[in-house]
């Protein structure tokens, strides 16, 4: 049965080409950005809390602008940037990097409220036993904080990966990428972007049974 | 041993110590004893650096704790000043304060390897020796989380006492404790301060405790010390009203 509105046999012809060339592309993507983001936030979190008040400033700054712009316009922004300063990133670099960046904020504040519900005896206990600052973090705080956070960082990785298509306008094709090519191909859009859909609903809801596992697992903060 | 000279601690417009003056004789156990809000705990936070004064000076063993030498001034000391004077005083918190993250072992060694310097095996060799004095040898391997408040006390005190401090602070260790606990960490407490030398400075309510272990208790009241005297005084003829009127509230109760 042939409709106009939808053809199986393009449907499944094309589904190979869209997950091939796409699906790597996002994974990459979603993953390089989430570490940088993971890193990143912490960093930001303890520079955050640092007893010099002008790093406290300029990170919160920083933090603050960031979170109040766009996420396309800041990949423009760096895409764009980024050759006059000499540095040749590719495409998919520099919106990893943007990516990265722009989530690792919100993480810093995930962190930060982890960091804030460990009970202030355990600073306490560590200041009575005379642990070295940078131990009192590594062996008492972190270990507490961390495993409490990671159900909300796992919730930014799913968002990460609803926003790679942004991605698209640097030209790196992920998997929506590989879906307009493959429709302006064919002058045929339907099939390729519903494909495109059913793909991240997959990986999504995947990631948000994990996320809840791991909630299950650790408990929350938020 | 510890020497508090016109101490005075505010939090906001709250005065809580008001030119504090007391001395403590090394090897001697003291208790606090007094209304909540008189000041008592404030001075267990002043001596481990939990809190620092308004004005005035505490000294440790000799050396100052709130203060530094620079040049020929004395300026408020920084953290590095006091990590090294505060290695000398442990702590024994109400809420246990055990790091959940870790076992037995992990707790009771972390700090000798990484504050004192100890090396594992002697650090870990410390531990075991603690374990045995406070009878808790099969729970080396257990987390904070297996264990019953009364243990979890328990090893907080080894964790002290693995420091080797000279002065240790008890703030009101038993008041978390289900009551029928709370005779064993006592008599502990009891048997660690007649075999060492370590100078006790303890916050309770457990008067049966104070009369029977303390050299001295000094009670409290507003930020001020009301009376300081032998336990046998204090609890059969107190000289101020103050101090009977308290006595009599706690000791008539129940």
């Amino acid at each position: 049965m042939q409709s106009s509105i939808w053809n199986w046999g393009y449907f499944w012809d094309v589904f190979p080409t869209v997950v091939g060339d796409g699906l790597l592309i996002t994974l990459q993507a979603t993953v390089y950005g989430s570490v940088i983001a993971y890193v990143l936030g912490l960093v930001l979190a303890l520079l955050r809390r640092s007893p010099i008040a002008v790093v406290r400033v300029v990170v919160w700054a920083i933090i603050e602008f960031i979170r109040s712009t766009p996420l396309l316009v800041q990949i423009f922004f760096l895409f764009f940037v980024f050759p006059d300063f000499g540095i040749k990133f590719d495409a998919l670099t520099t919106g990893v990097i943007a990516l990265g960046l722009h989530y690792a904020t919100y993480a810093a504040e995930v962190y930060r409220a982890g960091i804030e519900a460990v009970p202030p005896g355990q600073w306490e206990a560590a200041t009575a036993l005379s642990l070295p600052r940078s131990r009192t973090w590594i062996a008492v705080i972190l270990p507490q904080a961390i495993p409490r956070v990671l159900p909300a960082l796992g919730n930014y990785t799913i968002s990460m990966l609803k926003e790679t298509p942004l991605l698209l306008t640097i030209g790196v094709v992920d998997i929506a990428g590989a879906a307009f090519q493959a429709g302006s191909a064919a002058f045929r859009y339907v099939e390729p972007i519903t494909i495109a859909g059913i793909l991240f609903l997959v990986l999504s809801y995947s990631a948000s049974l994990l996320v809840r596992w791991l909630e299950r697992r650790v408990g929350t903060v938020h | 041993m510890i020497r508090f000279e016109d101490v005075v601690k505010r939090f906001g417009d709250h005065v809580v110590l008001d030119g504090l003056n007391f001395t403590v004789a090394p090897g001697e156990f003291v208790t606090l004893i007094g209304p909540s809000g008189s000041g008592k705990t404030t001075i267990l936070r002043l001596l481990m650096t939990l809190e620092q004064v308004t004005s005035g000076l505490i000294h440790v063993g000799g050396d100052y704790l709130s203060h530094m030498r620079r040049g020929d001034k004395l300026v408020p000391a920084d953290e590095k000043y006091q990590r090294q004077v505060r290695k000398r005083i442990g702590m024994v918190f109400q809420q246990f304060n055990l790091f959940p993250n870790m076992n037995v072992l992990g707790n009771l060694t972390e700090a000798p390897i990484r504050s004192l310097g100890l090396s594992r095996s002697e650090a870990e060799a410390r531990a075991h020796e603690l374990l045995d004095l406070v009878g808790l040898t099969d729970k080396v391997d257990a987390h904070p989380t297996q264990l019953s408040g009364g243990q979890q006390q328990r090893v907080a005190i080894a964790r002290a006492l693995a420091m080797r401090p000279d002065v240790l602070l008890l703030d009101e260790v038993t008041s978390a404790l289900d009551p029928e606990l709370v005779a064993g960490v006592l008599a502990l407490l009891k048997d660690i301060a007649s075999s060492t030398d370590i100078t006790f400075l303890c916050v309770t309510h457990e008067m049966g405790f104070a009369k029977d272990v303390s050299d001295r208790v000094m009670m409290f009241d507003a930020g001020q010390i009301v009376e300081d005297g032998p336990p046998d005084k204090i609890f059969s003829e107190p000289d101020h009203d103050r101090t009977k009127a308290f006595l009599s509230a706690v000791l008539n109760r129940g």
